[in-house]
């Protein structure tokens, strides 16, 4: 049964909703309006809201005083570097465990999802040590590789959930169709978990680009993504609210600005005619 | 060339024995039925041919070789789903095209397999179309389109039409025997309609428990059931059986007669009983009769306007020459 909402009821409900959705932007959009102010407005007691006198003088400063393209350029090599091997990786595991499923397959994913849960300052030191024995510090092909292996139990998971969906007799049909299993991978597989892989993708670059804790741990200069460049700007001589705060704006932006665009790709799911 | 052989084929999942050892040939360019109830084995036994699933023991033979390890492609085998199993994500064109691109056949003959293929099935039309863009039978037709092409030397069906309508599955069920008798290549067909399994078939196989009760042409089975299983499930309405005393006047433990092969009157006959539920098919109708002390229920075929109802009494009288025997083990006396 149906059940019905009065136009009150749903007056009220849409005014919570938008009371939750502001107060979780809240901190977003006030980092974003602290950018614009100068340093003495970003902690002026009481705090301004809209009318201050706008600037960009702290993007020119950020800008002039550390190189932002470096550090956008290291987030995205990290970022979908790491996202494209966890993929790589996965998609054969997640095939595996949802398609010859053994007897220990769900405990094995209990077990890799388990690894989430293990503190990452724990494991920090012994990869720290494995990082300069393989010369890896500070290098990107490392990050990608730490991001990569963190995330992988996600990636693995969540295929694992969109694969489980795919009817096994297609995966069947294309044997009896001649495939190998490389083929039935490439041709059936993949496109047919497109919207599954698609999410998955999009999630493991948000995820990797705000990782904080082993970009800042593993990396100085060279490698340093755009973790590293807010963490720059919150310096032992004092904090500069409104250049720590467009420095936050920079990095945050281009991610918001995907996020926003594959809104739609994140929620799709999958849609199958062949199956009745 | 599609002739396979069986022998000693046995499967077990576990401790379960699905398939005991099991021989059966089928000779080429023959039309196979396998019927029985739910969880006889039957699409087993087609996913031990197809190769989907490893044989416990024994030996499958494709045209004399040795098929038993073989990956399903290699088997030259294909095989339609009830299901369908087509790729969504490709137009009808390239779901059809999919098994010759695996086998690295050239665009020119490619494109002349489907189009030859789409002419048969009449889906010129649609071969831009995606399958969730298709109806039942459609879809159905993609999927045997998708098997033609690879021109296999025995073709697999898995239940095809248990997934459409009524009316659909009658009109499919002349186009897959046509394609038949067009192609003349050996088609394993599974099922759990006898009524598909007897219009369709050269050769029924009738199986329960993984066991064959009796391979046979659909009216060697019709008229000399080897069994009572068989006796059972082959016709319909079902065979009525008679035990006790009306058995052993005929020295056997247990006696049929076919719905059609007993006459009804209102006024004399050979038993006396009493008009249950009348089924109307216009055609003919079914009589249920109750209470002539020889089975619960018997059911009997007469024309479609008769004029007996609920209630009436009924005397019905048995063709001589068309009762089954069966002894204390269910099998067939001659």
């Amino acid at each position: 049964m149906a059940r019905s909402v009065t136009t009150r009821g749903k007056a009220i409900n849409t005014a919570i909703a938008w009371a939750v959705g502001l107060l979780i932007f809240f901190p977003i959009l006030w980092t974003i309006l602290t950018s614009f102010k100068t340093e003495g407005q970003a902690i002026a007691a009481p705090p301004v809201f809209l009318f201050f006198d706008w600037t960009l003088e702290n993007y020119a400063i950020v800008q002039e005083r550390s190189d932002y393209l470096r550090y956008l350029t290291n987030s995205i090599i990290i970022a979908c570097g790491s996202t494209v091997l966890g993929i790589i990786v996965a998609i054969p595991a997640a095939w595996s465990m949802a398609f010859v499923p053994g007897r220990r397959t769900k405990d094995i994913l209990m077990w890799m999802l388990s690894t989430k849960m293990l503190p990452a300052v724990g494991v920090l030191y012994p990869i720290y040590l494995l990082f300069i024995k393989l010369g890896l510090l500070d290098s990107r092909a490392g990050l990608v590789i730490v991001l990569m292996l963190i995330n992988l139990p996600i990636i693995v998971w969540m295929l694992y959930t969109y694969f489980r969906e795919i009817p096994g007799e297609i995966l069947e049909a294309a044997r009896m169709d001649g495939a190998s299993l490389k083929n039935e991978i490439i041709y059936v597989l993949t496109p047919m978990a497109v919207p599954g892989i698609a999410s998955t993708i999009l999630l493991n670059i948000i995820l990797a680009w705000n990782e904080a804790f082993w970009t800042l741990n593993l990396t100085a200069a060279k490698a340093a993504p755009l973790t590293a460049f807010i963490a720059s700007y919150s310096s032992p001589e004092g904090l500069f609210y409104a250049k720590l705060s467009a420095a936050s704006t920079m990095a945050i932006a281009p991610i918001l600005i995907m996020g926003w665009f594959s809104q739609k790709q994140l929620v799709r799911g999958l849609t199958f005619g062949a199956v009745k | 060339m599609g002739r396979i052989t069986l022998e000693n084929v046995t499967k077990t999942f576990g401790d379960v024995t699905v398939i005991p050892p099991l021989n059966l040939t089928i000779e080429d360019g023959e039309f196979v039925v396998f019927v029985g109830p739910s969880g006889c084995g039957k699409s087993t036994l087609l996913r031990l041919i197809a190769g989907l699933e490893d044989v416990s023991g024994g030996q499958i033979r494709i045209d004399g070789e040795d098929a038993t390890n073989l990956a399903p492609a290699k088997r030259k085998l294909a095989m339609v789903f009830q299901s369908y199993a087509l790729y969504p994500h490709m137009t009808v064109r390239k779901n059809i095209a999919f098994p010759m691109k695996m086998a690295g056949i050239d665009q020119a003959e490619q494109d002349r397999r489907i189009e030859a293929a789409a002419k048969a099935l009449n889906l010129t039309d649609y071969l831009e179309r995606r399958p969730g863009q298709l109806s039942g039978g459609q879809r159905q037709r993609v999927a045997i389109g998708r098997a033609i092409v690879r021109e296999p030397s025995a073709f697999l069906f898995d239940e095809p039409l248990s997934n459409l309508d009524a009316a659909l599955r009658v009109g499919m069920r002349m186009e897959i025997s046509e394609l038949h008798k067009k192609l003349a290549t050996t088609m394993v067909y599974v099922t759990h309609d006898q009524v598909e399994a007897m219009t369709m078939a050269d050769k029924i196989v009738v199986l329960q428990a993984g066991v064959i009760e009796q391979v046979g042409s659909p009216l060697d089975l019709y008229r000399a059931p080897r069994n009572r299983f068989v006796a059972g499930f082959i016709g319909s309405p079902k065979m009525n059986f008679i035990e006790g005393a009306e058995a052993a006047k005929h020295d056997a433990q247990c006696i049929g007669i076919r719905p059609e092969h007993l006459t009804a009157s209102a006024s004399d006959g050979q038993w006396k009983g009493v008009v249950g539920v009348s089924e109307h098919l216009g055609s003919d109708t079914f009589l249920h009769v109750h209470d002539t002390g020889l089975a619960e229920t018997m059911t009997v075929r007469v024309g479609g306007e008769f004029a007996l109802h609920h209630g009436d009494t009924v005397y019905l009288t048995p063709e001589a020459d068309k009762i089954h025997k069966f002894d204390a083990q269910g099998l067939r006396i001659e």
